[in-house]
């Protein structure tokens, strides 16, 4: 207790009181963990849940149940004195996130991810989120080595996004990046509040 | 009648928490900060098993209650049950201030410039 001299790295600093998340959903191998390792202050953490879903189509007297595991990969970062800001991935459909209670609920926003080789697989995120979720939404481009660079308004249009969501670029590897669509995200969900908007 | 994925964890899962499936509150999310109450750990019940005792030991310091699943390698569904219990026990405390179902413009301009000064 009190001025323990073998403080645990792990622990928050004891001023943090606020934790607040951004959700990171995109298709598979898209650059997720990439991006939360980026900026977490602490080793990517990963936990599991599991599914089980009835078989369809299986000789009921088996009586055989799937079960699957999602895993969500997160890590964390300090902001100021006292808010802690949790980085949660997770794959991008919605029936994943209920795995987590409470996982979209209270949630700044989502980034996400996309590929420019294969848009289309983003397709499906971003419709669920739209139909699904009111949560502010920033799309960021992850710009591997080898992937085409197309110009955000093309990657705008192809996506058929609003107008008002942003549309961030870069390599997420670098931490700059990673935070510049962090913050992207954030002043959107300032501006959706109507605070100090700034006609776009 | 066991088929293969389903003999060792739910069962395991399941007991592990007296056979809830269900926190006893709703306030706990994956991103609640939680720590072990000043003389947490001293008084619990004779009952109490090595997972709750794992987790008041890692609460000595400020946790989310998914590092917390992830250090304890347990489902966050499992953990906030155990929490739940904990807390209710007044073994746990819970340190973050419950959250609004949207951060306001407040906390949001907070973060913003946290994100900046990084």
């Amino acid at each position: 207790m009190g001025s323990a001299t073998s403080e645990d790295a792990r622990h928050l600093s004891a001023d943090v009181d606020r934790s607040v998340k951004v959700l990171v959903v995109g298709a598979y191998g898209v650059g997720k963990t990439t991006l939360i390792d980026a900026v977490s202050e602490i080793p990517m953490l990963r936990t599991e849940e599991q599914i089980t879903t009835a078989s369809v189509g299986v000789d009921p007297r088996r009586g055989a149940k799937d079960t699957t595991t999602v895993a969500m990969d997160f890590g964390r970062v300090t902001l100021g004195a006292s808010t802690a800001l949790y980085l949660f991935g997770t794959p991008g459909q919605r029936r994943f996130w209920d795995l987590w209670a409470g996982l979209a609920d209270g949630a700044v926003g989502v980034l996400v991810l996309v590929d420019t080789r294969r848009l289309e697989d983003s397709f499906e995120v971003l419709d669920q989120l739209e139909e699904h979720s009111r949560l502010p939404v920033a799309v960021v481009v992850n710009q591997f080595p080898d992937s085409p660079r197309h110009p955000d308004p093309e990657v705008r249009r192809a996506l058929d996004l609003p107008p008002e969501t942003p549309v961030v670029s870069g390599d997420v590897r670098e931490r700059p990046h990673a935070v510049a669509a962090l913050v992207a995200l954030v002043e959107h969900a300032l501006r959706r509040q109507g605070a100090g908007s700034v006609a776009a | 009648m066991q088929t293969e994925g389903y003999r060792d964890h739910p069962v395991r899962s399941y007991v592990l928490t007296g056979g809830r499936a269900h926190p006893t509150r709703n306030t706990l999310r994956p991103e609640t900060l939680l720590r072990a109450a000043d003389d947490g750990g001293r008084d619990l019940p004779a009952t109490a098993g090595r997972h709750e005792r794992a987790v008041l030991e890692l609460c000595q310091g400020t946790l989310a209650l998914a590092e917390l699943a992830a250090y304890l390698r347990l489902p966050v569904s499992l953990v906030t049950v155990l929490v739940s219990d904990l807390v209710d026990a007044g073994t746990l405390v819970i340190r973050s201030t419950a959250a609004h179902d949207l951060p306001g413009t407040d906390l949001l301009e907070e973060v913003l410039d946290g994100l900046r000064n990084l």
